[in-house]
């Protein structure tokens, strides 16, 4: 029998006390937390804070009445939101500060497209949970081979294609298109979805102008008397926020609304600032399967008490950033509840946590989604025309059509510019019967 | 073609009176306090939220035109003789560094406040182009808002300032002090009052394009930025105190960009700064700019 000596006896405690440090913490076996930490990136300032601002309020109630009933699993949750208006470098550090200072367990980041690719390479090497909540570009899970991130929304590709199909499906006849997009990364790519699948499906429409007017504009006059003077059959705009908002105001005060049709992939973000501005007969996108008044959920308890909720709180309808940050949390928990199933009631590791949001399906607030095993999220795209009616003094959506995935996402292992190519007129005629509004 | 030469011009007018009405009062600032304000961009979108807070809180279309000078008036008044007695008269001997360190500074805290009063939800308030109405011009629908009085208010305020600068005691005043602050207050002007009086004349200008802009846009945090690059921009290729050159130059940037939207949309967004390298790298002092002292 080895003798007890004071040598050893120190060696030992050494051991003890430095494991904590020396061994991953992955590596323990895991514990129930005495909470979940999540760190929240999002826009609090600058023209995305429109975004930003409804995204963390949604995580705000909602955190608050997770916590409510107990957190998940019983570990209440806490949220830390981090802005991600002062760039990529900002976000990054702030990232880091979260994982390795704060001991956040997951991050929700980010809404900008160029915070989510930068993020992602991130979260690989500091083995950091990532929920990639709002931002749009195919790109991501495309290019990138990704384990610890997921994406609890579509991407930019259904976001475009639907609202072509849309389009194609109620205007087959459709000579000219003019494109207004902001001049950055989303409106340069959008527009490129757009054309390529355009030229696709119905080869010979013209492209009349192309404008991108800079980032942040404020004054579309200029743009407004040439569309006026070139008459297209359809004016397309991915713009969002303030920049929409003025370009619709602009259009409506100008009469160009009435010389050509719009398409607006975001603009049901602006329907309730604009007001009845917006005329009928607009193409309106909700960059996913959402809306406050949506076609199939909106009857059911948990969507009006969300809605009530939070209109009482914040004073305004939820829009699309409300969402998917709610798709994102309502994913997280859906996660580690599956996760402690299979892990027997222990507590999951964040390999574990990863592992079961790849292919998990959850509820949300208006339906139920499911993240393909790259990681992308795979939800319906709610696509609608502009209706005024007296129960709202801004226009609802008439005409309602949910464009399943099958029919505007890319498949795995696929580049959705490339595969855009591939849709046809057969495309179009699979949309789906659009549901009218109902009082 | 020749329509749409006009219909261009016509658009650019516009954009260069919104952009002259900006620049003016940050060539103003910097002709007589050489003070090089990057708060200004906060007083155009404080006086931009203020008046379409104005406007709707008055609900009379007729009385919106009105609400747009009040706000104006009002931010010139009260924050203008508060920021130039409580901070930049206490740094007009220190480096321009400094200077342009603290006006930033003010310029984030404003931005701030401006948050914490009207929220980050874009707010559209255009009462008084709807009052004013429509115009056509060769089956183009403009806004008279944007076709008469933006241009009209721009034109207003440039014949003012010249004439008040050229032909008032006091307009006087200021440009002797512009051009000799010791010899001014040796023969007795006092140089503290025209700093004030220059200040809250530019502040009330940059608030004055801010509420004319209002109803034109959607107010959204982070509009100061934008105007205050265009305002350098304007200025720089102007020549630094050149109150007229502003004008021009505004006008060329209108011009430029309208044209640029018919001809090369591609160069749109650069034309401003194309204008300016070009004027630069030809006449180094601007435009209108020379090595004289006299700024004003």
């Amino acid at each position: 029998m080895t003798r007890l000596t004071r040598r050893t006896a120190f060696a030992g405690a050494t051991a003890v006390l430095a494991a904590p440090w020396i061994v991953p913490r992955r590596a323990l076996g895991q514990q129930k937390p005495a909470r979940i930490r999540i760190g929240i990136s999002t826009f609090l300032s600058g023209p995305a804070s429109v975004f930003g601002v409804p995204g963390r309020n949604a995580a705000e109630l909602l955190i608050e009445q997770l916590n409510a009933k107990g957190g998940i699993a019983g570990v209440p949750v806490e949220a830390l939101v981090i802005d991600e208006a002062p760039g990529v470098n900002f976000l990054l550090g702030e990232c880091r500060r979260l994982v390795q200072n704060e001991n956040v367990d997951v991050m929700l980041a980010s809404i900008s497209s160029g915070s989510c690719l930068a993020v992602a390479p991130l979260a690989e090497e500091l083995k950091m949970p990532n929920i990639m909540w709002d931002c749009g570009t195919q790109r991501i899970f495309e290019e990138g081979n990704w384990r610890w991130s997921v994406r609890t929304q579509a991407n930019a590709v259904p976001e475009i294609v639907a609202p072509l199909l849309y389009l194609l499906s109620i205007r087959p006849d459709v000579q000219t298109v003019a494109v207004v997009n902001q001049d950055y990364a989303w409106g340069r790519d959008s527009w490129a979805i757009w054309k390529t699948a355009m030229e696709a499906i119905k080869p010979g429409i013209r492209v009349v102008a192309e404008l991108f007017p800079k980032f942040g504009a404020t004054d579309f006059s200029t743009e407004i008397t040439r569309l006026q003077a070139l008459r297209p059959d359809v004016v397309f705009s991915t713009s969002w926020g303030g920049e929409l908002d003025t370009f619709v105001r602009q259009a409506a005060e100008r009469r160009l609304f009435e010389r050509s049709l719009f398409v607006l992939p975001l603009a049901e973000s602006s329907l309730e600032r604009v007001g009845k501005t917006l005329p009928e007969g607009v193409i309106v996108g909700a960059r996913g399967d959402h809306w406050f008044l949506h076609p199939t959920a909106r009857d059911t308890d948990r969507l009006k008490s969300f809605v009530a909720e939070y209109r009482k709180r914040f004073g305004l309808y939820p829009i699309y950033p409300t969402f998917h940050m709610a798709q994102a949390l309502f994913a997280l928990e859906a996660a580690y509840t599956k996760a402690i199933a299979a892990n027997g009631g222990a507590w999951p590791s964040r390999e574990q946590l990863m592992n079961t949001l790849r292919g998990l399906e959850f509820d949300h607030l208006t339906g139920r989604m499911k993240i393909r095993e790259d990681g992308q999220g795979l939800e319906p795209m709610l696509i609608g025309l502009s209706k005024h009616v007296p129960d709202y003094p801004f226009p609802v959506l008439d005409r309602m059509v949910l464009f399943p995935p099958e029919l505007t996402m890319n498949p795995i292992g696929t580049k959705g510019l490339e595969w855009v190519k591939g849709l046809s007129m057969e495309t179009v005629a699979k949309a789906p019967a659009p549901i009218p509004y109902k009082a | 073609m020749g329509l749409l030469l006009l219909l261009a011009a016509l658009d650019g007018l516009a954009t260069a009176a919104q952009v002259f009405m900006v620049a003016v009062g940050l060539t103003l600032v910097f002709g007589v306090l050489k003070i090089l304000n990057v708060a200004h961009g906060s007083l155009f979108a404080i006086g931009a939220y203020l008046a379409s807070t104005l406007v709707g809180l008055l609900g009379v279309p007729w009385l919106s035109l009105l609400a747009l000078v009040a706000a104006a008036l009002a931010v010139g008044v009260v924050l203008g003789p508060l920021i130039e007695r409580g901070l930049l008269a206490r740094i007009y001997d220190k480096e321009h560094v400094l200077q342009l360190l603290v006006t930033f500074a003010l310029f984030m805290i404003l931005e701030d406040v401006q948050k914490l009063v009207w929220g980050v939800q874009p707010l559209f308030e255009d009462a008084p182009v709807r009052f004013l109405g429509r115009i056509e011009v060769g089956g183009i629908f403009y806004t008279s808002y944007q076709l008469l009085l933006l241009p009209g208010v721009a034109l207003a305020s440039l014949l003012a300032l010249v004439w008040f600068l050229r032909r008032t005691l006091l307009g006087r005043t200021i440009v002797a002090v512009t051009h000799d602050r010791e010899v001014a207050e040796a023969i007795g002007i006092d140089s503290r009052r025209v700093y004030l009086l220059t200040f809250t004349i530019g502040a009330a200008l940059a608030a004055m394009g801010g509420a004319l802009a209002a109803p034109t846009t959607s107010l959204v945090p982070g509009i100061g930025v934008q105007m205050i690059v265009l305002s350098f921009a304007v200025i720089a290729t102007a020549g630094l105190g050149r109150i007229e050159g502003a004008a021009v130059t505004a006008l060329l940037i209108g011009l430029g960009r309208s044209f640029a939207v018919y001809f090369a949309p591609e160069l749109e967004v650069v034309i401003p700064y194309l204008l300016m390298v070009a004027v630069l790298l030809v006449r180094p002092a601007g435009l209108f700019g020379s090595t004289e002292v006299r700024r004003v």
